[in-house]
C-alpha cells in the first residue's frame, strides 16, 4: 500500500516550507502525489521521478557530442581542472544542502578557488548593506504571531514565494493577531501592479530605480522634515498617509526583494531601508528581512561564514587568508572582467542566470556543471554531473529566509548510483590530496560520520 | 631622489596582484631584488621579472625611491597598496586598488583606474590623468571608517560611491561623477566638477560636497537655506546651500545640530 511521509520540506523557494506530505509507492520508489506544496513546489517532486533523469556523468566529445562517463571518471577530470587553473571559480549552491556547502570548503581551501553562491547575482547587495548597518531581523514566526503592518518593497511573494503570504506574513491568524488579514495593514511599493500589489491597502508606485530617494524621504518625514511635493513619482500626500501608518504599527515588518538589490544603487537602498527600520524603532517595533530566493540560499551564508568568515565571493586563491571583495571577487565581475580559467556551476543555472558575455568568457575555459537536471548550463558543458535531488532524494540541513535551519527529509532512493553533492565533492576532495600526494584533512564535529574513531571512543 | 622603471613585457592571462610595487618594498633594494619580489597571478606565485624588467636605482628609504613604470598596467592590480611615501608614475592605465590603504608619497597614472582607487586611504596624492571606475576613496566593505585623509584628484569622469563612509581628506572628480557621492560620509570633502546622477550625500552626516555642474535628482533629505559664493579648487563660483541628510542622525554642537553641506552652482 502506498504510504504518506509528512513533515517533507519543499526544495524550491526560500519559504522553504516544511508542511508538505508526499503519498510514495509501496515500494518506496516512486512518487505518487505531493499534497500541501504550491505549484511549483510540487512539480519539483514530480520532476525526480521523471524517466529521463540523467544516471551517469557526461562528457563532451572533439564532435561536440556528450558520452556518458563513470563518476569516477569525472571526480577525476574535476580534480584535474581545479589544480591546473590559476583561479577557478565554484559558484552556486542556491539549490543544495549545507552538508554540500561544508564539503566544498576543503575542496576550494585545497584547489585555491573562487567561492561563490547565488546572493551574488541576488541578495549580494544586501549582505553588503548588512556589513555596513546592521540586520535587525527576526524569524517568520514573529512576522506570523506578532506583525500588524508589512511592507513588501521590491518583492513580489505572490509569484516569487507562492505560500509565504499565508504561512506567514498577511493570512494566517497568530497569537498577538488572531483576526489575521483582518487585522494586517499591507503596503505594497512597486513599479509595477504586482499580484502582491493588488492585495496590498496601500500601493506606492514607485518610479524605477528611485527606491533609496523615497526611503530618504520616508526617514526625512519620520524626523519631522518637510519634503518636496512628490518625490520618485509619489506624491507626499501618499508618501505622509504610508508614514502614518508605519509609524503607528505595534509589530512592523519590512521585506525586501530584487527591486531593491538590482536596480541603481543596489546595496545602498538595503542600506537605507535596514536605516528606516532603525529609525522606526524608536516609535514601533520593528524588524527587516531579505526575501530570500532558493529554499537554501541562506545556508552558504551561514556555513561560510562559519568556515571563512566571509558569507560569499571567498577569495580562496591566496593559500593564506581568505578575501572578499565584491566588485572584485564576485562571480559576474570575474567573468566579465576574464579573471577566472575555470568554472564549477553547481545547483544553480548561471548559463539561464549569467549575462551572455559573462558566459561567453566562462565558456572558454573548462565549464563543469553539477546538477540533478538538463538545463542552459549543463548544455554548455564540458562536464555534467548529474546528483541526487537534495530534499527528495537526499536529507539535510536547509537555511530558511529567516535563517532558521530546518532538518529536510529524503523521500525516496535516488537512481540508482546516483550520488550526492556532499558524496561528489568528498570523492573530489580526496581525488586531489591522491594527486597533490597530500594527507586530507578532516575536521567534522564530534559523532559526524567523516570523524575518525580514535582509540578509546 | 632615485628611480627604478619598470617596463612591463608581458600580459598576464588572468590579473597580476603586484602589492609589492611600492616604494616600501622598492627602497634598499638593488634592481635584482626587486626582480625576485614575489607577485600573484591567482594561485600562482610569480617574480615581479617574470612580467617586468626592473632598472635604475631604489633609493634608501621609501621618500627617496621613485617608481618609473614606462608601459600599460591594465591587468595589475594593487600599485602603490599600503605606501607611506616616495612617488610612483603609472605610464598607462591601471586597474583596480590604484593606492588602496595609502598612507603617503605621490602616485600619478596617466591613463585610467578601475575600481576601488584610494580606497581606505589615510595619506597621500592620487593623481589620475584619465577616468575611474567606481569606489573611489571608498571603505572597505562593512568598515565605517573610509577615507581618512590625503587627495584623490580624478580629471576625467567616475562612476558610483564616491567617498563612501568618508572621515576626512579631499576627492576632486573633474568631469561627471554618476550616483552615491559621500553616502554615511561623516567629513572630507567632494568636489564634482561635472554633474551627478543623483543621491548625493545619503546618509550624510558630517562633511562638505560641491557640485559645479547638476544635480538631476536631489535626495529629499537636502533642503536649501542660502545662496553663497566661495573659492572652489582656485575659481570663485555663486553656490546654492543646501543642509542634510535630515532624514540621518546628527551630532550636537552648542544645542545646534550639525548638518552636512552640500553646494550646488546657483543656476
Amino acid at each position: 500500500m502506498p504510504k504518506i511521509v509528512t513533515d517533507v520540506g519543499c526544495p524550491y523557494c526560500g519559504a522553504s516550507c516544511d508542511d508538505l506530505e508526499i503519498l510514495v509507492s509501496d515500494d518506496g520508489k516512486k512518487i505518487l502525489e505531493v499534497y500541501n506544496a504550491c505549484a511549483i513546489g510540487n512539480e519539483v517532486f514530480h520532476h525526480a521521478s521523471s524517466p529521463d533523469r540523467l544516471k551517469r556523468p557526461r562528457l563532451r566529445q572533439p564532435d561536440g557530442t556528450y558520452q556518458e562517463i563513470s563518476y569516477d571518471e569525472a571526480v577525476d577530470y574535476t580534480a584535474k581542472v581545479l589544480l591546473k587553473a590559476k583561479k577557478p571559480l565554484i559558484y552556486g549552491f542556491g539549490s543544495t544542502n549545507c552538508e554540500a556547502m561544508s564539503a566544498v570548503g576543503r575542496v576550494a581551501e585545497k584547489s585555491g578557488a573562487v567561492l561563490d553562491n547565488c546572493a551574488s547575482i541576488c541578495h549580494g547587495p544586501s549582505f553588503l548593506a548588512i556589513f555596513d548597518n546592521g540586520y535587525p531581523s527576526c524569524t517568520l514566526g514573529e512576522v506570523k504571531n506578532r506583525a500588524d503592518v508589512v511592507v513588501f518593497w521590491g518583492c513580489n511573494p505572490m509569484h516569487a514565494h507562492p505560500r509565504h503570504t499565508s504561512r506567514y506574513s498577511i493570512f494566517p491568524r497568530g497569537f498577538f493577531t488572531e483576526k489575521g488579514q483582518r487585522q494586517r495593514k499591507m503596503i505594497s511599493i512597486d513599479p509595477r501592479e504586482t499580484e502582491t500589489a493588488k492585495l496590498a491597502d496601500i500601493h506606492l508606485m514607485v518610479q524605477q530605480g528611485h527606491d533609496y530617494e523615497l526611503f530618504d524621504a520616508f526617514r526625512t518625514v519620520l524626523r519631522g522634515h518637510d519634503i518636496p511635493d512628490e518625490v520618485a513619482g509619489i506624491r507626499k500626500e501618499a508618501i505622509l498617509e504610508a508614514a502614518g501608518i508605519m509609524k503607528n504599527a505595534r509589530f512592523g515588518m519590512i521585506f525586501f526583494g530584487m527591486g531593491c538589490t538590482h536596480t541603481d544603487g543596489r546595496n545602498h537602498n538595503v542600506d537605507i531601508a535596514i536605516s528606516l527600520t532603525r529609525d522606526l524603532n524608536t516609535v514601533a517595533k520593528y524588524s527587516i528581512m531579505a526575501m530570500r530566493g532558493h529554499y537554501n540560499i541562506a545556508g552558504p551564508g551561514q556555513v561560510w561564514s562559519w568556515q571563512f568568515g566571509f558569507p560569499y565571493c571567498i577569495d580562496l586563491t591566496k593559500g593564506t587568508h581568505a578575501h572578499m571583495n565584491p566588485g572584485e571577487t564576485s562571480s559576474i565581475d570575474l567573468a566579465m572582467r576574464d579573471e577566472v580559467d575555470a568554472f564549477i556551476n553547481i545547483g544553480t543555472d548561471a548559463g539561464a542566470h549569467f549575462p551572455i558575455d559573462a558566459v561567453k568568457h566562462l565558456r572558454k575555459h573548462p565549464f563543469i556543471t553539477i546538477d540533478p537536471n538538463i538545463c542552459m548550463a549543463s548544455e554548455i558543458s564540458d562536464l555534467h554531473i548529474p546528483v541526487a535531488v537534495v530534499g527528495v532524494e537526499e536529507a539535510g540541513v536547509v537555511y530558511r529566509m529567516d535563517n532558521v535551519p530546518i532538518q529536510f527529509k529524503k523521500v525516496v532512493d535516488p537512481p540508482e548510483g546516483v550520488i550526492s553533492d556532499e558524496q561528489l565533492f568528498d570523492r573530489v576532495y580526496l581525488r586531489i590530496c591522491e594527486l597533490t600526494e597530500t594527507e586530507p584533512t578532516w575536521i567534522p564535529a564530534k559523532g559526524h560520520a567523516k570523524a575518525p574513531v580514535t582509540a578509546g571512543q | 631622489m632615485a628611480t627604478v622603471t619598470l617596463t612591463p613585457y608581458k600580459t598576464p592571462e588572468l590579473f597580476l596582484e603586484c602589492t609589492t610595487i611600492t616604494p616600501d618594498a622598492f627602497c634598499g633594494k638593488a634592481p635584482q631584488e626587486i626582480a625576485e619580489l614575489e607577485v600573484r597571478e591567482g594561485k600562482t606565485k610569480l617574480r615581479m621579472g617574470d612580467y617586468f624588467h626592473v632598472e635604475g636605482k631604489a633609493g634608501k628609504t621609501p621618500e627617496e625611491t621613485e617608481i618609473q613604470i614606462l608601459g600599460d598596467c591594465t591587468r595589475v592590480k594593487y600599485i602603490g597598496f599600503k605606501m607611506t611615501g616616495g612617488a610612483i608614475t603609472v605610464n598607462g592605465n591601471a586597474d583596480m586598488y590604484v593606492g588602496g590603504w595609502m598612507k603617503g608619497g605621490k602616485i600619478h597614472v596617466t591613463g585610467n583606474v578601475h575600481s576601488f582607487c584610494g580606497i581606505a586611504m589615510e595619506g597621500g596624492e592620487i593623481l589620475v590623468d584619465g577616468k575611474a571606475e567606481n569606489y573611489v576613496g571608498c571603505a572597505y566593505r562593512g568598515d565605517w571608517r573610509g577615507m581618512r585623509g590625503g587627495t584623490i584628484r580624478i580629471r576625467g569622469s567616475a562612476g558610483n560611491d564616491i567617498g563612501t563612509f568618508m572621515l576626512g581628506g579631499t576627492i576632486i572628480i573633474e568631469k561627471n561623477a554618476f550616483i552615491h557621492v559621500s553616502t554615511h560620509a561623516e567629513g572630507g570633502t567632494i568636489i564634482i566638477k561635472g554633474n551627478v546622477e543623483g543621491r548625493v550625500g545619503g546618509q550624510m552626516v558630517k562633511g562638505d560636497i560641491y557640485v559645479l555642474g547638476e544635480v538631476q535628482y536631489m535626495l529629499p533629505g537636502f533642503q536649501k537655506i542660502e545662496q553663497v559664493e566661495k573659492e572652489v579648487d582656485g575659481a570663485k563660483v555663486k553656490l546654492d546651500h543646501y543642509i542634510g541628510d535630515l532624514g540621518e542622525r546628527h551630532p550636537k554642537s552648542k544645542g545646534k545640530e550639525i548638518y552636512a553641506n552640500l553646494f550646488v552652482r546657483a543656476t
